[in-house]
């Protein structure tokens, strides 16, 4: 199986290493050469220089073949529009977008994508852990 | 006209002047806080502050009414493209036009459907072509929805076509020849009509098809 990861910040480096230990082939990109490093000394997979907007990138990195697309760069519109170019161009049925903005994950699920919204985890696992404190309540104490 | 004008550069302020003197309804929205307090001064309740690709910020511009016309001209690209997308799929906002900033991401717009678009650069580039007599084939004009596009051509002295009747020349699938101007007199291109040094030629075509057409009307 062939993932390609577009976006290699703290996210994607991370998303890339761990699904290339559970024995996927991956491609990393990005438009700096730093996040290299971030995927740590002696990266198996491959890495590709360049924006996600450029084709000639998405290509190079094997995206007309590749099982599974992440979508992980650090800006929310970037994400969108390449999500739906590895959709709508290349026809690929899995593309993980990470998308900030909690506001527009409906309207992009429902096109199709598998939004992940960080925001949206956040919130739900703060309100539960808020819910879940076992001290009692403050009118209680005093 | 009530129109929505998503961003406020040198293109956004001054459609947006435009657009008031005119007498129609515009809201502006900046999103950078220096550039929101200059137009401000100017524009005053016209001019929103925030970031026209989230939801709230277009709301409160007023993009449920829904206004009659988007323009998304920010300086980028995938904000334009966004910004148009919600407004057309999301607001059933009747019209909008993007800017294009980088010519090399027209093909994401078209792929979204997002028309019509403008671009500077590409603008430019064909006006450049159209001034400059060294560039043999010269775009005319794009028919984007059609996949189409109109060219110029003009017949060189010694060109391998220049006294070849139309019916005889070996186009390639996908380009047709339409007209063929000479001294100033255009006919429409039939297969009798020949071909001479001098002529004006105007071609529709499918785009990539140039090369092609460029080898069989211009090579020497």
């Amino acid at each position: 199986m062939k993932a390609i990861v577009i976006g290699c910040g703290r996210v994607g480096s991370s998303i890339a290493r761990q699904l290339l230990s559970e024995g996927w082939e991956v491609t990393a990109v990005d438009e700096k050469e730093d996040a290299l490093a971030r995927l740590g000394e002696g990266w198996p997979g491959e890495f590709v220089l360049g924006h996600g907007m450029d084709v000639d990138v998405l290509r190079k990195a094997g995206i007309e073949d590749a099982d599974a697309v992440v979508v992980s760069t650090d800006g929310d519109n970037t994400n969108i529009v390449i999500g739906q170019v590895a959709q709508k161009r290349f026809a690929n049925e899995c593309v993980v977008v990470r998308l900030l903005d909690p506001a527009r994950t409906a309207f992009y699920r429902e096109r199709g994508m598998r939004i992940v919204c960080p925001t949206e985890t956040a919130i739900e696992f703060l309100t539960e852990a808020v819910r879940s404190c076992e001290v009692p309540a403050k009118a209680e104490v005093s | 006209m009530y129109i929505l004008v998503a961003g406020g550069g040198k293109v956004g302020a001054n459609l947006a002047r435009l657009l008031l003197r005119a007498g129609h309804e515009v809201t502006l929205i900046e999103q950078r806080a220096d550039r929101f307090q200059a137009l401000e001064t100017e524009f005053e309740h016209v001019v929103h502050r925030g970031d026209a690709t989230e939801l709230f910020v277009l709301e409160r511009a007023g993009i449920k009414r829904p206004p009659d016309l988007v323009l998304a001209v920010t300086g980028d690209d995938e904000d334009n493209l966004v910004i148009c997308q919600l407004a057309k799929e999301k607001y059933a906002v009747p019209k909008v036009i993007a800017r294009v900033n980088d010519p090399r991401n027209q093909a994401h717009f078209d792929l979204l459907g997002i028309s019509p678009t403008i671009c500077a650069t590409s603008n430019i580039m064909g006006l450049i072509e159209h001034e400059v007599p060294e560039h043999e084939l010269v775009h005319l004009l794009e028919l984007r929805n059609e996949n189409l596009e109109i060219v110029e051509v003009q017949i060189a002295e010694g060109s391998p076509v220049a006294g070849k009747r139309v019916e005889r020349l070996e186009l390639p699938a996908g380009a047709r020849l339409i007209s063929v101007t000479r001294n100033g007199e255009s006919e429409i291109a039939v297969g009798s009509t020949e071909l001479r040094p001098g002529d004006q030629v105007l071609a529709i075509l499918q785009p990539g098809k140039e090369d092609e057409l460029r080898k069989i009307l211009l090579k020497q």
